[in-house]
């Protein structure tokens, strides 16, 4: 890896920077989340109604989760995008990014990560709060039950902040899931020159398979294997989980488990893919 | 729905570039705008020939973005697939629901296709007719909408047909093979009045949902970047009336009835033609409101749309 940790820290901040601009674009957007939580939040609650505990969890729980994955909807780039490699990949751009003395994956790395960091921020804390306002949510405090104390003690203060410390680990993981599909995506722009195909494809794959339509754990057999061996139920359904206090012990381990492999595979995948690109773009060159 | 909150950087970029522009561009005065000249000329004609005008031009445009867009086939045909698996995903997650219940609100897998097709339809043919509305910020910020001000036919017919393509077909084709299964399964007795209302509320609904598109697109030449609040009541919109409105509890009922009427889209028509009773106990007169709906919709939306682009002072202000 070439280029100091500073490098990317300073990557990260401005790009950032750059996201947190454009404020009537981002309420506009954190209030089309909010909007479909609603909605959605109000199908599930007429199932749960009549099946209580189904998938494990109680209405205020399947409530929470909804709103959880409209939260991390941008961060986690549900819908696609957030790496403007493939643009730098058509109009020659990338040429520059590819001589600066840094790794080139770390490098769009940072970038992305300034990007959902922000996002977490701007776009998953408007639609948490207005939901808390609307429904009964079930979030970790220390007198909750997911933190497995039935009362405010150090002890409860304690579980619940490790809740959360475990939330963050996910969320963080989960985002690696997903910058390693997107950047794999985005460098096939070197061969393909339009991503916009694969790229629809990870949307749909991610609007079924993540979670932010319905929890996996309510899809019926084989397709509930599937959703939860595909890449996709890291970005959403287990950080949600974790949240939730559906996943402890071993159960939680493998989750993470689960997160740190797909993370690795697709990161390394990457790595790979951009050592073949570097040599494809020489040729391009003459 | 897949468009639903997908913030694109690329997009924003353009603001920049539009800024530059503005700075060298001589904004035009209130008097001389292009578009209040092109207004004066059009008022001579009558109102008919003019709307006769519009349809031209719309079809003229649309067959020439359909001829661009068919150059490229093998896109125009995976974007279309795309287009139907997207749209076919709302109506997986449906069955996947009802594999774990037998009913929603008291409504059964056919019948909530019946709300899901209508819907789907009428929003995809909406979608096909004026979905590009939503990029009129874009347009705003970039400077190409004072270039479609200066031509000589209508602005809404211009930038309704900027990038028309077949592919949106995919939805209607999905929207119409979901409908059309669930009448098959449907048990009600088909009279005429039914299939009439059927009919009806389709052609209503393309109505009311390009009165959604058309005052979504006014409201973004008060706020440029408001492009992802109008997928709220766009994609939203559709979203919500593929469910039986009752599992909205009767104050999320009021609001989509005298609010925000998308209760007439599909939910009361779709009241008579199931059999169903009215949850909120609504005069029967409601069932057969959608037309009188769609053409109040139309005309507050058309309103909005000519005060949007009154306001209208070039971008870069």
């Amino acid at each position: 890896m070439r280029g100091g940790v500073g490098t990317y820290l300073a990557v990260a901040r401005y790009s950032a920077r750059r996201y947190a601009g454009y404020r009537a674009a981002t309420v506009a957007g954190a209030f089309t989340n909010t909007v479909f939580g609603i909605i959605r939040a109000y199908v599930l609650l007429q199932v749960w109604h009549q099946r209580p505990g189904l998938g494990g969890y109680d209405t205020s729980g399947v409530v929470t989760f909804v709103f959880l994955g409209q939260g991390l909807i941008t961060s986690m780039a549900l819908f696609g995008g957030g790496i403007d490699l493939p643009e730098r990949i058509r109009s020659g751009a990338v040429a520059m990014d590819m001589a600066r003395p840094v790794g080139f994956q770390t490098w769009w790395l940072a970038d992305d990560a300034g990007r959902a960091a922000v996002q977490l921020l701007t776009r998953g804390l408007p639609p948490t709060l207005v939901a808390a306002l609307l429904f009964d949510l079930r979030l970790p405090t220390p007198a909750s039950p997911a933190a497995a104390a039935g009362t405010a003690s150090a002890a409860g203060v304690w579980d619940a902040a490790g809740v959360w410390g475990l939330f963050a680990v996910s969320v963080v993981l989960g985002f690696l899931v997903s910058f390693g599909l997107r950047y794999l995506i985005a460098l096939t722009t070197f061969w393909l020159l339009d991503q916009r195909g694969l790229e629809s494809a990870y949307t749909l794959f991610t609007v079924f398979f993540s979670g932010i339509s319905m929890p996996l754990t309510i899809m019926p057999g084989v397709l509930r294997d599937l959703a939860e061996a595909l890449p996709f139920a890291a970005m959403m359904q287990i950080p949600a989980d974790v949240l939730l206090g559906n996943r402890t012990g071993a159960s939680l381990v493998a989750a993470i488990a689960f997160q740190v492999g797909w993370a690795v595979a697709l990161l390394a995948a990457g790595r790979a893919l951009t050592a073949h690109a570097t040599r494809k773009l020489v040729v391009q060159g003459g | 729905m897949a468009d639903n909150s997908a913030a694109r950087p690329g997009r924003r970029n353009n603001r920049h570039s539009s800024d530059e522009r503005s700075s060298q561009h001589e904004r035009p005065s209130r008097d001389e705008h292009p578009c209040r000249n092109k207004r004066h000329s059009r008022d001579e004609h009558p109102g008919r020939s003019r709307r006769y005008e519009a349809v031209r031009h719309y079809l003229l445009f649309a067959a020439a973005w359909t001829r661009v867009a068919w150059q490229y086939r093998a896109s125009v045909l995976l974007l279309a697939v795309g287009q139907f698996l997207a749209t076919g995903l709302d109506i997986a997650v449906i069955g996947v629901l009802f594999t774990r219940v037998p009913h929603l609100a008291g409504f059964g897998l056919a019948e909530v296709g019946f709300l899901f097709g209508t819907s789907c339809t009428a929003f995809a043919v909406s979608n096909m007719f004026f979905g590009t509305l939503e990029r009129v910020g874009e347009r705003i910020r970039d400077g190409s909408l004072d270039v479609m001000l200066v031509r000589p036919a209508g602005l809404l017919v211009q930038v309704a047909t900027d990038g028309f393509s077949p592919r949106r077909l995919g939805g209607i084709v999905q929207g119409v093979g979901v409908l059309a299964l669930s009448l098959a399964g449907l048990d009600v007795p088909w009279t005429p009045g039914r299939v009439l209302l059927v009919a009806t509320m389709i052609i209503c609904g393309v109505g009311i949902f390009s009165a959604v598109w058309i005052a979504g697109a006014a409201f973004q030449f008060a706020v440029e970047q408001a492009a992802e609040a109008m997928n709220a009541v766009t994609y939203g919109g559709s979203f919500l009336t593929q469910y039986p409105m009752s599992i909205y509890g009767r104050d999320g009922m009021r609001l989509l009835t005298f609010l925000v009427p998308l209760a007439f889209l599909n939910w009361q028509p779709a009241l008579y033609v199931l059999g169903k009773p009215d949850p909120l106990g609504l005069p029967s007169v409601f069932r057969f409101a959608s037309p009188l709906v769609a053409a109040v919709l139309l005309t507050l939306a058309a309103v909005a749309w000519r005060a949007g682009l009154r306001h209208y002072r070039s971008t870069g202000s």
